[in-house]
């Protein structure tokens, strides 16, 4: 019996959908090793030619910021509406700026 | 779908306190329609909730494959095999999204799978029939499919975000397992009369399970309030239910089929078709572990972790040993 066993590792699955784009989260799988990580991620993600490229990495690899300090962690960009181009006026008559 | 509010008992014992004021702000959360995620704070009950949710309809996505294996190997074209064995594969697919969802909520797949295995945890009642004849395929695939499909709708704006993506995936590809099974139905009510009456028979034995999907009436249904308050389940049972059977008889009449219910008629006034009294008796049979096939299933289930376990041994001796060589 294989019960007492720890569990196989967490992947997370990221697929480029066509080339052009982004990789992009699709869930998650579980597996021995990176390679079986990959051919699960196919069998459980692409199963309708959903992506041409593929990304899994450990779980507890992933440095995540923290819920519980969203406001403090993002608060310093929150003033600078001046980032924005819509902060400035543009004045009547000035086209292509 | 297979969330039929099968009950069991809430196991976790938060001793974390809840404040009033965290618990307003949650709901308020959940009324403006923001998604929750999984590391944001949650009432232990909505968490527990969503586990035994979650986790419910992933069993009954991993148990649904069997009544349906049954036929892999005696579909009765290789065409006809090749679209059962990819529809078997999508539900096996569909169990791993959802232990995935269930997974962020703090409880592993092992202890999730264990408490099936166990008998502790409940699956869907409708994977507890028989599959006698090709044409149950089709009945499954038209109604039980085209039942979850109904319910699953709606989950996909669950307030909870995992839940949701998971359930967007599994919905996209429930369509095509309707569709299969209509398929089957149509060819077979196009056939022979023998090939009719076998469509009629499948309709008739699996009409009723169907609509007990859908979980107890909303009289009965304890955890309904709650669920709908927090956004988890968008409509009650019995209304899920009334447009499954508006959607459907139609469809049976369009196939030249009768639905065995004496009772069903079309309310014009309404648009709705009033249905006969569900055998509430015989659902909570089968919930409670007394229908055709429950043991069969659980036995089945069983013995399959048991006999691949090697499989999993070997899998990780040899991830041991790789990354044993790697550090040497
Ligand atoms: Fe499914
Ligand atoms: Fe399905």
């Amino acid at each position: 019996m294989s019960k007492d066993r720890a569990e196989w590792p967490l992947y997370e699955v990221f697929i480029r959908s066509k080339s052009g784009l982004s990789h992009r989260h699709a869930g998650s799988v579980h597996a021995a090793d990176d390679q079986m990580a990959l051919d699960n991620a196919r069998d459980t993600y692409t199963r309708r030619m959903e992506g041409v490229s593929l990304w899994v990495v450990r779980s507890d690899r992933i440095i995540a910021s923290d819920p519980t300090e969203t406001s403090a962690f993002f608060e310093p960009a929150e003033d600078k509406i001046y980032r924005h181009p819509t902060f400035y006026d543009v004045p009547e008559g000035v086209e292509n700026l | 779908m297979y969330t039929q509010g099968l009950d069991q008992k809430g196991q976790a014992n938060v001793s974390e306190i809840e404040s009033p004021e965290q618990l307003a702000a949650f709901q308020a959360r959940i009324d403006a329609e923001e998604k929750i995620e999984a590391k944001d704070w949650m009432p232990a009950a909505y968490r527990r909730t969503l586990i035994r949710q979650i986790s419910q309809h992933a069993h009954s996505e991993i148990i649904g494959m069997q009544p349906e294996g049954n036929w892999l190997t005696r579909a009765p074209s290789l065409q006809r095999k090749a679209i059962l064995l990819a529809k078997v594969q999508d539900e096996a697919g569909h169990g791993l999204y959802l232990y995935s969802a269930a997974e962020t909520l703090g409880v592993s797949r092992d202890e999730m799978v264990q408490g099936l295995l166990d008998g502790k945890a409940k699956y869907s009642s409708i994977f507890n029939y028989p599959t006698l004849n090709w044409a149950d395929i089709g009945a499954i695939g038209w109604l039980v499919d085209g039942a979850a499909i109904m319910n699953q709708i709606p989950l996909c704006r669950c307030s909870y975000g995992p839940y949701a993506r998971a359930m967007i995936r599994v919905c996209k590809e429930e369509s095509f397992h309707q569709r299969q099974g209509f398929d089957i139905m149509h060819k077979l009510c196009n056939g022979t009369d023998d090939q009719k009456a076998m469509a009629q028979d499948a309709l008739n034995r699996w009409w009723w399970p169907s609509l007990m999907m859908f979980g107890p009436g909303d009289a009965d249904s304890k955890h309904s309030a709650q669920s709908m308050a927090w956004k988890i389940k968008r409509f009650s049972n019995d209304e899920l239910r009334q447009k499954f059977v508006d959607v459907t008889v139609p469809q049976a009449e369009f196939l030249g089929l009768r639905v065995p219910d004496d009772a069903l008629v079309l309310d014009e006034e309404s648009g709705h078709y009033r249905f006969g009294e569900i055998d509430w008796q015989e659902f909570h049979d089968v919930l409670a572990g007394n229908g055709p096939c429950n043991a069969q299933r659980m036995e089945r289930r069983r013995s399959a972790h048991d006999d691949n376990a090697w499989v999993r041994d070997a899998a990780r001796a040899y991830a041991d040993k790789q990354s044993a060589k790697a550090v040497a």
